[in-house]
């Protein structure tokens, strides 16, 4: 039982990273990428992020959205799924905005670490990403949570190496159609090329 | 609106305001679908509508809209078309729809369409919100052509399914490069294909962030 969320785990950070192997978060992740500080701090927010929404989503698409899933209520035959992709970014935004208080009462030194990052993550791709991936895989509870946190994990990992890299590669002498946004792209194929020796990997 | 307005609206994103190569806008969501040209050109058409649809209804009613809820109301009328592209395609193109997976979904968190209907359609009318949103769609769709042109092309052999390269595999003479088939591939095209953009409207080069001082050192020898 461990072995298999463990797989799963090594699965969501590694083999099939957020950003590397599915090109989810890309914008964030090319325009936030310029330092490791702001790199970790949005990595962070991201894991949190994650790790609440993909459960909670999770939670909603079982017992309200699934086809024959409000039998409880005394609807058997109604099926809601086709509302899952207004109900998750709906759920996204509003988590978002929780956490934001949440963590403004009572982790103000983390709040004011996320600072402006934290609102701009509702629109980033690889949370709603997560979420669909999620329900197309049909994940229970406990996995929809290790895969949250894996996914997360491995966006924030993802995104402090390629940081470190463009911290060191503004130094280089680049040609001149390739500067800023070309060279990032190929640093980002080259990253991705490295985590594709991951794939075969299983636990 | 004269025609030339019109037509500057609808041209203009695809190149020289394009927003994949320039704005780095919408890249997320749909690189992963440029492993062959059918998959884009329906992921391409979807994103026009949706940008195309959701700027005309936010113009219609940007008058409406209460300033300090405008992202909510955006996101909802966003949301709801591409439920309705995403029913269309699973009703018509079941197995697209399949391949395309999550990506469809995605189209939601897309800055594109959220970004056109805060710059463009919120001041516009709706006539020309539509034509921008067309026009950026296009533009967007226009870069994934591209990419999934090379990588089906040189990863495997083929167009639209078509086989244009005899592969050996069937007994012609063209090896195909797997690698192309993977995500890297993606990452490597696009950026050479701002390196060709750049190239030839010089306007869109980045300032450098450090300039290199002339080698002044003698050589040891």
């Amino acid at each position: 039982m461990l072995e298999h969320y463990l797989s799963l785990f090594v699965k969501a950070v590694f083999v099939e990273n957020m950003a590397l192997a599915f090109f989810l978060g890309m914008c964030t992740f090319l325009a936030i990428s310029k330092k490791i500080q702001a790199a970790f701090g949005l990595g962070i927010a991201v894991v949190v992020v994650l790790a609440v929404t993909v459960p909670v989503n999770n939670l909603i698409y079982t017992y309200v959205l699934k086809e024959g899933a409000l039998a409880w209520a005394g609807f058997p035959e109604v099926d809601l799924s086709f509302l899952g992709l207004l109900t998750y970014i709906g759920v996204i935004a509003a988590l978002v905005q929780i956490l934001e208080m949440v963590l403004d009462k009572y982790f103000p030194d983390l709040y004011n670490a996320l600072g402006v990052f934290l609102p701009l993550i509702t629109v980033n791709c690889a949370i709603l990403g997560a979420s669909l991936f999620m329900v197309e895989r049909d994940y229970n509870f406990g996995e929809s949570l290790v895969y949250g946190v894996g996914a997360g994990v491995g966006w924030a990992l993802a995104i402090v190496a390629l940081a470190g890299i463009r911290e060191k590669l503004k130094y280089s002498d680049v040609p001149e159609g390739l500067r800023g946004l070309g060279i990032t792209f190929i640093t980002v194929g080259l990253m991705s090329l490295g985590f594709m020796s991951f794939s075969g990997i299983s636990l | 609106m004269s025609g030339s307005t019109a037509k500057k609206v609808l041209f203009e994103p695809v190149f020289t305001n394009n927003p994949i190569a320039l704005q780095i806008l919408g890249i997320c969501s749909a690189l992963a679908v440029t492993t062959s040209m059918k998959l884009s050109l329906v992921m391409g058409l979807a994103v026009c509508t949706v940008t195309g649809l959701s700027n005309l209804f936010i113009a219609l009613i940007r008058s409406q809209i209460p300033s300090n809820i405008r992202i909510i109301v955006q996101m909802t009328i966003i949301a709801s078309l591409v439920i309705v592209v995403d029913q269309i395609l699973r009703a018509y193109a079941y197995e697209i729809s399949k391949q395309l997976s999550v990506f469809v979904g995605l189209i939601i968190t897309n800055c594109i369409v959220m970004g056109r209907a805060e710059a463009f359609a919120m001041q516009n009318s709706p006539g020309v919100s539509f034509l921008d949103g067309v026009g950026n769609g296009l533009g967007y769709a226009v870069i994934l052509i591209a990419v999934a042109f090379f990588r089906e092309l040189l990863g495997a052999g083929k167009l639209f399914g078509v086989e244009i390269l005899a592969t050996v595999n069937d007994g012609g003479w063209y090896v195909p490069n797997g690698l192309l088939l993977l995500p890297p591939s993606a990452f490597f095209i696009i950026g050479l294909l701002i390196w060709a953009l750049r190239g030839w409207k010089k306007d869109q080069v980045e300032a450098e962030d450090f300039k290199m001082s002339a080698h002044n050192v003698k050589e040891a020898f």
